[in-house]
């Protein structure tokens, strides 16, 4: 099926010869429930020198075309058509050639840094080990100059002292030098092209912008190609030169990313790209000069509250929460950003009592946490809703929809059971779910839908505090979307008072009235939304904000520019 | 009909059966065959033999013949017999054995996990401390205690059940106490707890389903250990006696000296049917464990032509 005389075809006039050249790529997987068509239909061609993003949501199948660049779809998929890497066709060479091809002419950076290293070889061992695989030139890589080649590697990716780095483990590195040390074993033998397969995903915004200088960086001074497989508008518009939309296994889309941002022609990228929370647009607090809801009761009320968890043996307790002091007042939506590791879960859970507080005050509906004991905090839970970040693990497998949504009113009310039953439907109808559903069960829901079932668990006893810690980050963009309205909506009409935690300001700047900013445990900013999101006075908040991608390739543009004044100038 | 045929199809090892193919298919069949095999003969046990378990013949040690399909041993027992009514006690002690166990190593299991403290500690170190005995000691310890030498057919049917439980328990429990404290973490659990449901709620709705999954698979494994130990008892001496009811491993015991005389059908047919009972289990336990993990189920190459082609779109990463 596959057609290896391709290649030689001439690429038109001046053309160069594509560094990749995808020709109908067609992959099925074999499922207990039948075959599944993961790509149906997919050509494309990158350039030397040229980055090119595949975008789509999640069954989009860009996943399953990453990896088939690589050859490496697992046993049950089948592939037809052409993927052709300089001269070689990936579907049809033998195991052999294709672990030749791996590393020299292609390779991968994988999502997830902390996992793509081997946590027991130092990093110098698993750059090296491409090289001693390949014996470039034929010769073995002694150990001296694979140790050099190694550090050239690691130099190339700017991680600073490189000569003492080679021999440290994955450990030592953080979550960015880590992406850093996988892109330096990716180019350690110097290929044409690489994959990066959501490259930036599990890293913060402003380590993402790191990451994403140094793709452009290495494309720049090496003319190195880069796939780059993304979700992220903004990351497309930041880094890539051309896009390729794809939907349910197929090409919808492909044009350069000027044109594509500026006109999408296709009515799915029209929506895919409306969907995108831009900075700065739709403010919850647009024109607000001071703090909304002042005059009402105040609900969580944190004087420098202070959490910590308890080290091992020998080490001390981290602090996860260091002196932090705010007030959520009814009907308020406060928002709560910082990146990973700030502490901004930690203060969501300790509110709904899963963390205990270990200095300071909070008190939440009059309750000091201080004192938590789990019997006299339980009448206090019904006015307390939570909304968890992964809606998929937030619902018992074994429970239908109706049953999860009925359980706070089985356990505080003594409703019977017809009436709990209206009440779930009402519930469901309320957060534009069919009543059916609550005979369904959660696998056959979407995540979408899934999250708005926890939404209306969440609010089944109309609590006064809803805490909803990332509700929408597991979410496609489009769903995120629906779901960031109905939440809008339900919080308009009910007025209760929400604590909505997030790393995306976008999304929190559409929903909180006050926002918060958290880096490592201290609160360094808190304001009014829309005055925070225009007018950051903290430096870090300056450098979160202006480290966020925007989905416009020209603002983007102008963005990274700041951004790399405010690095230079600290 | 239609919720009634999915149910049916959802039972455990029916579900397994319709994912399998290749050799793995064999192997689940042929695990299937065996164990229907061995519960058939155990149910028809009465119908099938033609002497009861405990007669005793005159003729000792006569070769097989038409009054003796399989021969009799020095005792005088009809070895055919024997064997068949061998299956009865084995099952009893199975079910016996692996109930009491599953029922205490479940509950032990949610309230170490869940509740922790001091409670996991002790019950945990408890658990090795039994773990660490050598099985088949602990079970003679444990059937001397029990039974104090008296042999009738319940009170060896549950001196032999209750010693194998000692040492299955610690494993049910263990197991459950592993899932019990990774589901503890989970978001659902989490949201139960948020939402005020009280801890036996919690352990009773949210967490003892979804931590039971496994225990099939551990329960066929665990039936063919059952039935070795207690073969395993009966040879040592320990087990039940044979004026009280049939018991393949005391066989084996007295056909050891058989053996070296020429005498051949007092040992081998007891034997091959505690080979072939435990193969069976052993296969129906092994290949519904394979099935059950997606990694190592096989499956038929995808875009040959198979049947029903479902067009469903394939969630990534």
């Amino acid at each position: 099926m596959s057609r290896s005389t391709h290649t030689a075809a001439p690429q038109g006039e001046a053309a160069p010869r594509p560094v990749l050249d995808v020709d109908n790529l067609k992959v099925t997987f074999a499922t207990d429930s039948g075959d599944v068509f993961a790509v149906k239909d997919v050509s494309f061609t990158v350039a030397p020198g040229e980055i090119v993003a595949i975008v789509g949501e999640s069954g989009s199948g860009k996943t399953v075309t990453a990896k088939t660049i690589l050859g490496l779809l697992p046993e049950t998929a089948q592939s037809s058509g052409a993927v052709v890497i300089s001269g070689n066709d990936v579907i049809s060479v033998s195991p052999h050639q294709l672990r030749q091809i791996r590393g020299r002419d292609v390779a991968m950076v994988f999502q997830e840094p902390s996992t793509a290293l081997n946590p027991v070889y130092t990093v110098g061992w698993q750059i090296a080990e491409g090289l001693r695989a390949h014996r470039p030139e034929g010769k073995r890589v002694g150990r001296k100059e694979a140790r050099g080649l190694a550090i050239d590697a690691l130099r190339k990716v700017g991680i600073p002292e490189p000569e003492k780095r080679v021999d440290y483990y994955p450990h030592q590195f953080s979550g960015g030098q880590k992406q850093r040390v996988v892109i330096a074993a990716a180019l350690a033998l110097n290929p044409g092209l690489i994959v990066a397969d959501e490259p930036t995903t599990a890293l913060d915004v402003t380590v993402q912008a790191e990451i994403l200088e140094l793709l452009r960086d290495l494309r720049d001074q090496y003319g190195t190609s880069i796939v780059l497989i993304t979700h992220n508008m903004g990351v497309v518009a930041d880094l890539a030169d051309r896009v390729v939309v794809m939907f349910q296994g197929d090409v919808v889309e492909e044009a350069s990313s000027e044109v594509l941002f500026a006109a999408p022609r296709e009515e799915y990228t029209q929506k895919l790209l409306a969907a995108v929370p831009h900075l700065g647009r739709n403010s919850a607090s647009a024109g607000f000069t001071e703090r909304a809801f002042q005059d009402k009761e105040v609900l969580v009320r944190a004087t420098d509250l202070e959490i910590e968890y308890p080290g091992r043996l020998g080490s001390p307790a981290f602090r996860a929460v260091d002196k932090v002091s705010f007030t959520i007042s009814a009907g308020e939506v406060f928002g709560l950003v910082g990146e990973s590791g700030s502490g901004k879960t930690t203060i969501g859970r300790a509110i709904a009592g899963l963390n205990r507080t270990t200095g300071g005050s909070l008190q939440v509906l009059g309750y000091e946490m201080r004192d938590y004991k789990e019997r006299t905090f339980r009448p206090y839970r019904k006015d307390i809703g939570f909304v968890f970040q992964d809606p998929a693990a937030s619902f018992n497998p074994h429970l239908t929809i109706g049953e999860c949504v009925a359980e706070p009113l089985l356990i505080h009310t003594d409703m019977p059971r017809p009436a709990v039953t209206k009440k779930v439907e009402e519930l469901l109808e309320s957060v534009q779910l069919p009543r059916a559903y609550a005979k369904r069960f959660p696998h056959e829901l979407s995540g979408g839908q899934r999250q708005r079932a926890s939404l209306a668990r969440g609010l089944a006893l109309k609590p006064k505090l809803l805490i909803a810690d990332e509700p929408t980050s597991a979410l496609d963009v489009s769903v995120q979307a629906k779901v960031l309205e109905l939440f809008r909506d339900i919080q308009a009409e009910l007025g209760f008072a929400a604590l909505f935690i997030s790393h995306d300001l976008a999304v929190v700047d559409i929903l909180a009235e006050w926002v918060g900013v958290l880096l490592k445990g201290k609160m360094v900013e808190q304001g009014i939304g829309s005055q925070i999101m225009g007018d950051p006075q903290d430096i870090y908040t300056k450098r979160l904000l202006a480290s966020l991608p925007v989905p416009n390739p020209a603002e983007q543009a102008e963005r990274r520019a700041v951004h790399q004044a405010l690095l230079a100038a600290k | 009909m239609e919720t009634k045929k999915s149910l049916f199809s959802r039972l455990p090892i029916v579900a397994q059966l319709k994912k399998s193919m290749g050799l793995q298919r064999g192997m689940l069949i042929a695990g299937i065959v065996m164990t229907g095999l061995f519960l058939l003969t155990a149910a028809l046990a009465p119908l099938l033999s033609p002497y009861g378990p405990t007669q005793r013949f005159n003729e000792t040690q006569a070769p097989p013949s038409s009054a003796h399909l399989w021969g009799t041993t020095a005792g005088g027992y009809d070895v055919f017999s024997r064997t068949i009514w061998g299956t009865q006690t084995a099952v009893l002690v199975i079910v016996v054995a692996v109930a009491l166990s599953i029922f205490i190593g479940v509950i032990l299991g949610l309230l170490s996990g869940y509740i922790g403290g001091w409670l996991d500690r002790i019950l945990v170190v408890l658990a090795d401390a039994i773990y660490a005995f050598p099985t088949l000691l602990l079970a003679m310890v444990m059937s001397i205690a029990i039974s104090k030498g008296q042999s009738n057919l319940w009170s060896g049917i549950f001196s032999a059940a209750i010693s194998i439980t000692v040492v299955f328990i610690p494993q049910y429990f263990r197991v459950i106490r592993a899932e019990t404290i990774r589901l503890k973490a989970e978001p659902f659990v989490e949201s139960a707890i948020v939402v005020g449901a009280s801890s036996v709620r919690i352990m009773a709705r949210h967490i003892y389903k979804n931590a039971t999954r496994t225990l099939p698979l551990i329960f066929t494994l665990n039936a063919s250990e059952a039935i070795l130990t207690l073969a395993g008892l009966g040879f040592l001496g320990f087990g039940i006696e044979p004026s009280s009811a049939a018991e393949w491993g005391y066989d084996l015991n007295h056909a050891q000296s058989d053996a070296a005389s020429g005498i051949w059908w007092t040992g081998v047919f007891p034997g091959a049917a505690i080979v072939l009972t435990v193969l069976g289990l052993t296969l129906l336990g092994e290949s519904m464990n394979d099935l059950n993990d997606p990694r190592l189920r096989g499956r038929k190459r995808a875009g040959k032509k198979n049947g029903r082609k479902k067009n469903k779109e394939l969630v990534d990463a």
